[in-house]
């Protein structure tokens, strides 16, 4: 399917995983990501994968933990308070060293909060959300294009990682629909020494486990774990630089806020304002390095996002808090307009308008 | 929107003799509500009172909802759930809009949620309307869209729907479209796949849809156009 096809953002990701090789997929429905389970069930049957509604996200991220043991390429999807009942699973994962693929299309909270677009998930998804240390690679699409070519991304950086890599979208990215090439993809297929796939009475048991009761043992694995976690950050960071060669001020958005700031951008450059922006397009790894180098050329950063100003944190260390960064929101559902941001961008001097 | 432009063209476009109820239906994402919401406006421009009801229990983000200035200000009525581009994702449907399907003296335009699930809304009114005869339904078709990529495809989404509502369907719309990327090519590119799902459903091709400013360059088309105009985004 290389010519251009109309997508949802959701629908994008799923067919995205079928050409990624995932022949594996346990959910339950939940707005705004609700299209992935439906292309799914429409589709897995046809092709010989599974489709399975759980009848829980509790017992969708376990059946995760299973077919990623196995060592197949399996994924399941979820909206923000979806996604906190999976975080147990995602530790999980994690302490077993597992490669899975997850979907957040994010919603307004806390608590149930509402079905409309968010990015208040960031901390959640950059920082753990489950117990323990842990790091998961978040990926953060700006495009329907984008939510295909990541989703195929994150596979393999999972498989190469043994890392649970999460697509971070929300709600306007999964609903939105825009053209889209999905061309065949040429999956890369990793030796998995440790999955359970029967010894066949040739080898040694391999055990899937995350208890680890010798806490010598369990040190040593948490060291191992974050020597790999050091590789990702030194190898799969991804971010888009937009007009920053004569910037003077640096917007920094992911996903729609970046989409929204481009808008301002142009409307600023117009007036004559020397305004760029860095998209992250890994929010873990994130790219501290481009940030820091961009601090010393320009004189604030503004940080916008759809949340209270989770980003800004992760700004202030990347540049070494050497400049100021301000924050242009909207939360609980609502999206900044290009008007937002443009004062921001222009009233930047006096705080921004946060 | 382009209004003297749209005028002339609509006139040359022969709408087959319309009908007091008209609903759209299809596979989700199809164009549905956009369609609606013109077709409902352009029915205002002969009849005195126009309802436009969103049935649609599936999509909760992109709704009829978003176009109530413009339906207001028309003098056309929306009818919607309470809780349309609300924050509560409530499959909930207000009583009122029995009225102008039961009232003859309304002219209705029925936007229905896709797939057989958004269609399993509309069976709760199918006697009413079978019994008084009066109605188009219409299937919406955009062939690029992945799940009806084939007419084969797109007639079975159209005989999931009519066994979910219990109403046979009219005819066919073909919004075939790439979003804002669509050239005139795209849509004439798709006139045999619609020609082929009329063939194979029996049914005749009511319309081709086209965003409004694409209709110049769709002037030697032989097929009955209907300009849309679209909601606005502001990414």
């Amino acid at each position: 399917m290389s010519e251009k096809v109309l997508m949802k953002g959701n629908e994008a990701i799923a067919e995205a995983a079928i050409l990624a090789g995932c022949r594996h997929y346990f959910g339950y429905p939940i707005t705004p990501q609700t299209e992935i389970a439906a292309y799914m069930a429409k589709k897995m049957p046809k092709i010989g994968g599974c489709f399975l509604q759980a009848e829980s996200e509790i017992a969708a991220i376990n059946m995760v933990y299973g077919v990623a043991g196995a060592g197949k390429r399996v994924m399941t999807s979820s909206s923000s308070p979806g996604i906190s009942l999976k975080s147990e699973g995602l530790s999980y994962l994690a302490g077993s060293d597992l490669p899975a693929f997850v979907v957040n299309v994010q919603r307004g909270g806390p608590g149930l909060g509402g079905i409309q677009p968010s990015q208040s998930d960031y901390f959640q998804a950059t920082k753990g959300g489950g117990h323990g240390d842990y790091k998961m690679i978040v990926l953060a699409p700006a495009s329907v294009q984008e939510m295909a070519s990541l989703t195929v991304k994150g596979f393999d950086l999972a498989d190469k990682y043994r890392m649970t890599a999460m697509i971070l979208a929300d709600g306007t990215m999964g609903q939105m629909m825009e053209p889209v090439s999905l061309s065949a993809v040429d999956v890369k297929d990793y030796d998995k020494p440790w999955a359970v796939t029967g010894t066949k009475m040739q080898r040694k048991h391999n055990i899937v486990n995350s208890l680890s009761l010798v806490p010598e043992e369990l040190e040593q694995l948490n060291f191992a774990r974050f020597e790999r976690y050091k590789e990702v950050e030194a190898n799969e960071v991804m971010y888009e630089e937009y007009l920053m060669d004569d910037a003077e001020l640096c917007v920094v958005a992911f996903g729609i806020a970046a989409r929204v700031s481009k808008n301002a951008i142009n409307e600023a450059r117009k007036a004559g304002v020397k305004v760029g922006m860095i998209r992250p397009i890994t929010l873990w790894p994130f790219p501290k390095a481009p940030l820091l180098a961009a601090a010393d050329r320009v004189r604030q950063f503004i940080s916008v996002e759809l949340n209270m100003g989770q980003m800004v944190e992760d700004i202030e260390l990347a540049i070494r808090c050497k400049k100021p960064v301000t924050l242009c929101n909207r939360v609980g559902g609502m999206i900044p307009d290009p008007q937002q941001v443009l004062e921001a961008i222009l009233n930047a001097d006096k705080g921004g308008n946060a | 929107m382009k209004d003297d432009h749209c005028e002339l063209r609509i006139a040359n476009c022969e709408l087959r003799d319309a009908r007091r109820i008209v609903i759209f239906c299809g596979h989700y994402g199809s164009g549905k509500t956009n369609i609606a919401v013109n077709y409902a406006l352009w029915r205002k421009r002969t009849a005195d009172k126009v309802a436009i009801i969103d049935l649609d229990i599936v999509n909760p983000y992109f709704r009829t909802k978003d176009s109530d200035a413009e339906l207001r200000k028309a003098g056309v009525e929306l009818i919607c759930s309470d809780y349309a581009g609300s924050n509560l994702d409530i499959p909930a449907l207000p009583a009122e809009m029995q009225r102008p399907i039961a009232d003859r003296s309304w002219t209705t335009v029925i936007d229905v949620g896709g797939d057989d699930q958004g269609a399993v809304a509309l069976g709760r009114f199918s006697d009413q309307i079978r019994d008084e005869g009066n109605y188009d339904m219409l299937f919406v078709a955009n062939f690029y869209r992945p799940l009806t990529r084939t007419p084969e495809e797109a007639l079975g989404v159209l005989r999931e729907i009519e066994a979910a509502c219990g109403l046979r369907f009219t005819g066919v719309v073909n919004n075939s479209n790439l979003g804002r990327e669509t050239t005139p090519a795209d849509v004439l590119g798709t006139a045999q796949k619609a020609e082929a799902l009329c063939k194979l459903a029996n049914l005749p091709l009511v319309m081709t849809t086209v965003e409004a400013s694409l209709l110049g360059k769709m002037q030697k088309n032989s097929c009955q156009v209907f300009p849309l105009t679209l909601q606005s985004k502001i990414f």
